[in-house]
């Protein structure tokens, strides 16, 4: 009796974990394999032979450069985007979290931050594009031409307005808790101890949100890194930043074994990603503390 | 406490009404620069200046003919394709989170792991390893556009399980499935019948965000020569640039509005007063 209770139970168990099966076999098939392709393909050559020589291709003046540049446009976005987002979060503060106001804006913030892409390199074209709205506007009224020194808009600085377009929201949707999770108490401790607002910025809050404020940062900075549409459908020649790197060394029919450079590529976006994704989740478990 | 002390909706030393309108309406009005870019963009009526409504009445009345007969194709490949994506998070993540949170607590964390995973992942770099991959899955299931769902399903895995988990962190999931069973539900009923109706909420807004994150999704589509809304917008903003810009603006409208109600969704709970789950199971 007891050992055929014991049998069932444990049929049962064994029962729920293959109800784990689907998930786990989907997840391996499209996150794990092609992850571990991605990187894999790196240290593989045209022979399907290992080879250190791709990875050692990452160290080419040319693609240092492309990892330089998508660094500081990644960095610089990140910056603006993070300190812009910061001061319209602290706007926000004082309006009700279900108020119509603040639904708007998180949606236009959710809406913004994920459908940016080819929609947003159109909208910069119809702005500061050679006809664009504003680029017309500065000709006809003040005589400034904004193209003065070539046309930039299709080339790396091009790429900074629309990439602050898109992280300004996401600074909103994922620094906005932190803010709202600032208690009264706290203040009010501040109060009771003789402090005004500037100190209770200066000692309380901006301490207790500086892990979030950095974290993030790094996640605005991660997220610029790895956007590809925006700048696929801005700029249509040379591969200025990483992705577009990896879509040339993707697409190239002329060179042989480049499929390869793309997998090296990869390799690296993983590792600054890490880096920079680690640094997040350490920030993260840091601000939580204050966060209950 | 001293009189300096201003607590606004339950947060100290917020912004005064003054300050906040200045803000958000400077960081608002540089916002619409772009957004009336367009609109002022599709409505120029030609080389000689001016503008009218030519371009949004020609482009209804054709009828999406021609060039436009493509954005049609690539929005019903992306229709096609979030429907997909959402029976992925549906038949898959759902039952997945609820038999973690239920049978294998433990395992709590490392499926949270997995799904928030993605995010450092870039889809660019996804590529270059689902290239081998969907070749493999062309040979299975033939290289239809549906197929491509599998590949979203991952990127929308973070979005959907933190707005499947924060509902999920809010109800009583386990007293739920228990009681039902020892009531004498099976399984089955346990979770069409108990436990969706529950989540009703987390589901719904993460079904919503996958639609979402689908239809504004470009990067895979593209590098795996496949046709979507997207891809579409591109091919059309070579040979008519107008039309792709109404369209976009068309998209962005519905996103937004689709947003909205996940917004309300999102909102709903706090004038909803307690007594709802003591009420038995919501049906």
């Amino acid at each position: 009796m007891k050992s055929g209770r014991q049998l069932s139970s444990s049929f049962r168990a064994t029962a729920a974990a293959l109800g784990l099966l689907p998930f786990a076999v989907y997840v391996l098939l499209f996150l794990a394999v092609p992850t571990l392709i991605a990187v894999g393909s790196g240290f593989v050559d045209t022979n399907g032979e290992f080879t250190l020589a791709t990875v050692a291709a990452l160290g080419d003046p040319v693609v240092l450069a492309t990892f330089a540049s998508s660094f500081w446009l990644s960095a610089l976005t990140a910056i603006v985007g993070a300190v812009v987002g910061a001061i319209a979060c602290y706007a926000l503060l004082g309006l009700r979290p279900d108020g119509p106001l603040r639904v708007m804006v998180d949606s236009l913030s959710g809406v913004l931050a994920q459908f940016g892409g080819v929609m947003l390199a159109f909208a910069f074209v119809a702005t500061i594009g050679i006809q664009g709205m504003i680029t017309v506007y500065l000709r006809d009224t003040f005589g400034v031409n904004l193209f003065e020194n070539g046309v930039w808009l299709y080339e790396t600085p091009g790429l900074i307005l629309p990439y602050i377009y898109f992280q300004v929201p996401l600074m909103i949707i994922t620094f906005m808790p932190a803010l709202q999770s600032l208690k009264p108490q706290w203040a009010e401790a501040n109060a009771t101890l003789g402090g005004g607002t500037r100190s209770y910025w200066l000692h309380i809050a901006f301490p207790v949100l500086a892990p979030s404020f950095l974290g993030s940062l790094l996640l605005l900075f991660a997220n610029a890194f790895s956007s590809y549409a925006t700048a696929a459908a801005l700029v249509s020649q040379g591969s200025q930043i990483v992705p577009l790197q990896i879509r040339a060394a993707l697409t190239s029919e002329t060179l042989l074994g480049r499929s390869n450079l793309a997998g090296a590529l990869a390799l690296g976006m993983i590792v600054v990603m890490a880096i920079v994704m680690t640094g997040y989740s350490l920030l993260q478990s840091r601000a939580a503390r204050w966060q209950r | 406490m001293s009189g300096g002390l201003r607590i606004t909706g339950g947060v100290a030393h917020a912004p005064s009404r003054v300050t906040r309108t200045v803000l958000l309406g400077t960081i608002g009005l540089v916002f619409a620069v772009p957004i009336v870019a367009m609109i002022e963009f599709t409505l120029r009526a030609g080389l000689d200046g001016g503008h009218d409504g030519s371009r949004w009445i020609a482009l209804f009345q054709n009828g999406f003919t021609g060039v436009y007969r493509t954005v049609l194709v690539g929005l019903g490949n992306s229709v096609t394709l979030a429907i997909g994506t959402v029976a992925l998070v549906l038949l898959l993540l759902v039952p997945t989170m609820l038999l973690v949170h239920i049978r294998f607590p433990r395992l709590r964390r490392v499926l949270e792991l997995i799904c928030i995973l993605p995010i450092s992942i870039p889809a660019i770099v996804l590529v270059v390893g689902l290239a081998p991959v969907y070749s493999t899955v062309a040979r299975v299931f033939g290289s239809g556009v549906w197929t491509l769902a599998f590949a979203y399903g991952i990127t929308v895995l973070p979005f959907a399980y933190r707005a499947i988990q924060s509902n999920l962190d809010g109800v009583d999931v386990k007293t739920l499935s228990e009681a039902a069973r020892t009531l004498g539900a099976s399984w089955g009923t346990t979770l069409v019948r108990v436990l969706v109706p529950n989540l009703r909420r987390g589901i719904l807004a993460g079904a919503f965000i996958a639609v979402a994150v689908v239809l504004g999704e470009f990067t895979i589509a593209s590098l795996l020569n496949r046709v979507n809304l997207q891809t579409t917008l591109v091919v059309v903003s070579k040979t008519d640039p107008y039309a792709a810009v109404i369209l976009s603006l068309l998209a962005l409208a519905f996103a937004f509005l689709l947003l909205l109600v996940i917004g309300r969704l999102g909102a709903a709970p706090r004038h909803s007063r307690k007594p709802r789950p003591r009420k038995g199971t919501t049906s």
